[in-house]
């Protein structure tokens, strides 16, 4: 176990030293622009990546936050927004890894498929806290549409975070917080 | 008859429908106090005191809690003295999520159609259960549920020889199964008994029970406390970073079945539990 230090501060875009750095269960803290994408945004980017067609902003080195905020009301920068459940986009995770994404926020478990590419390419998967959508809200400080407006809460959006809390799930060594936390607090034969 | 007009309950409704999502039940912010005195894990503990810190934000700012602002289900008991005057009872629900969920900046989650996915752009339908009671009575309960932990959620149709262990080692396997995904700690809402349909309705229905309160009959009161503890001796914990805390409470409703059956449905509930109840 390493020493409580607090949590890693992580500005994006990342390196592949920043994210060699990160081990699961490491608390960490987001400063810089991240992009929201969900399930019909993935389909999206995967389809141009397979027709060789332009994204609409460059994967590399950047990181992808798996979330459909809510409405803002008026005078609040966005809407409430949690993460999404992450399994939804391992179809489609491997290949944007491939092309430069360094790193992905979501809830969940992943696939191998998803876990492999983290390893191989360097990227690391992190969780934010599911239904804490008002706090992680007050964390973003500016909300731009990038692309596909027509998906509503779908499309994707550029935030610009600050102080965002995440937690490493799975890092670049094979190690998966979530599969570690099972093992250390089961209790017998349940 | 009493009339009840049903500009009356398309103003319920749209209050509901934001304050469910709005602010969460002190019942659960009690249990997520108790949770944080036993939490053992540092991340567990980390992930708590968010929610915490969320659900204080989003009772004062008047915010969703959860972005997944979820679909509207919706249980009235409709009195069958009460006479729904001026149009109907269900485009009078419809009416009220549309204006909470557009008004209240809320998130629109519904798809017309299963497969071809085009949002209708204001949440609804609201899938609504009725009840004929007596008395002249309406009370309606909205419960927007979210995604993360319906899509978790599972049934079986056991045969009666599976017994008392087979719906509990049921009710286990599909908490286990789900780990991180549905937001845990969650609250397992299980429904025994009845039809296929009916075991999922009771299942949903035991979520509305306050945390806290137990099954009135003892022999299901242990039951439930029982699979509470054996589902957080999975360790799975707060967000599935592993811990104490997997689950804040197991509900269990039962009905009658038939002699052949033995139906067992798990609706599981993000640590979210919104629902909020209004009697016209």
């Amino acid at each position: 176990m390493k020493m409580e230090v607090g949590p890693v501060k992580l500005t994006t875009p990342l390196e592949d030293s920043d994210v060699a750095k990160l081990r699961a269960g490491d608390q960490v803290r987001i400063y810089g622009c991240i992009y929201t994408a969900r399930d019909a945004a993935h389909a999206r980017l995967v389809r141009l990546i397979k027709e060789c067609r332009p994204l609409p902003f460059s994967l590399d080195g950047q990181v992808i936050y798996y979330a459909g905020p809510a409405p803002a009301r008026p005078g609040m920068v966005v809407g409430p927004c949690g993460p999404t459940t992450s399994y939804r986009m391992d179809a489609y995770a491997p290949t944007l890894i491939e092309h430069g994404l360094k790193g992905m926020i979501g809830k969940g478990s992943r696939g191998e498929a998803v876990k492999d590419a983290i390893r191989r390419h360097k990227a690391v998967y992190l969780a934010a806290v599911g239904g804490a959508a008002a706090l992680l809200s007050r964390r973003v400080h500016a909300c731009e549409l990038v692309a596909y407006e027509d998906l509503g809460p779908e499309a994707i959006y550029r935030l610009q975070v600050e102080d965002f809390p995440a937690v490493v799930v799975n890092d670049i060594y094979g190690g998966d917080l979530y599969e570690a936390g099972l093992q250390r607090y089961k209790r017998g034969a349940v | 008859m009493r009339d009840i007009y049903v500009s009356e309950i398309v103003e319920a409704v749209q209050g509901l429908c934001i304050e469910a999502n709005c602010d969460i039940g002190d019942d659960v912010l009690k249990a997520l106090g108790a949770a944080m005195e036993v939490e053992e894990s540092e991340q567990g503990r980390e992930a708590i005191r968010q929610i915490i810190e969320n659900n204080m934000i989003a009772r004062d700012d008047l915010i969703p809690a959860c972005q997944d602002t979820g679909l509207a289900v919706v249980f009235v008991e409709l009195g069958q003295e009460v006479h729904i005057a001026g149009g109907s009872l269900c485009d009078a629900i419809n009416e009220g999520v549309r204006r909470g969920y557009v008004g209240g900046y809320l998130r629109k989650s519904v798809v017309r159609d299963p497969l071809r996915r085009e949002n209708t752009g204001d949440n609804t339908p609201a899938f609504i259960h009725i009840s004929v009671v007596p008395g002249d009575r309406l009370t309606i309960t909205v419960a927007p549920k979210g995604a993360g932990s319906e899509n978790m959620s599972a049934i079986a149709m056991l045969p009666p020889s599976a017994g008392e262990d087979g719906v509990k080692e049921f009710v286990i396997e599909t908490v286990r199964r789900a780990g991180p995904n549905p937001c845990p700690p969650v609250i397992v809402g299980v429904g025994i008994g009845g039809t296929f349909e009916g075991a999922a309705i009771l299942a949903k229905r035991a979520l509305l029970r306050p945390l806290g309160e137990r099954n009135s009959d003892s022999f299901y009161a242990g039951m439930e406390d029982e699979l509470l503890r054996r589902i957080n001796d999975l360790g799975i914990g707060p967000q599935g970073f592993g811990g104490r805390v997997t689950a804040l409470a197991v509900h269990i409703e039962v009905m009658p079945c038939h002699i052949a059956s033995l139906p067992v449905a798990v609706n599981l509930n993000c640590h979210a539990s919104r629902h909020k109840t209004i009697t016209l």
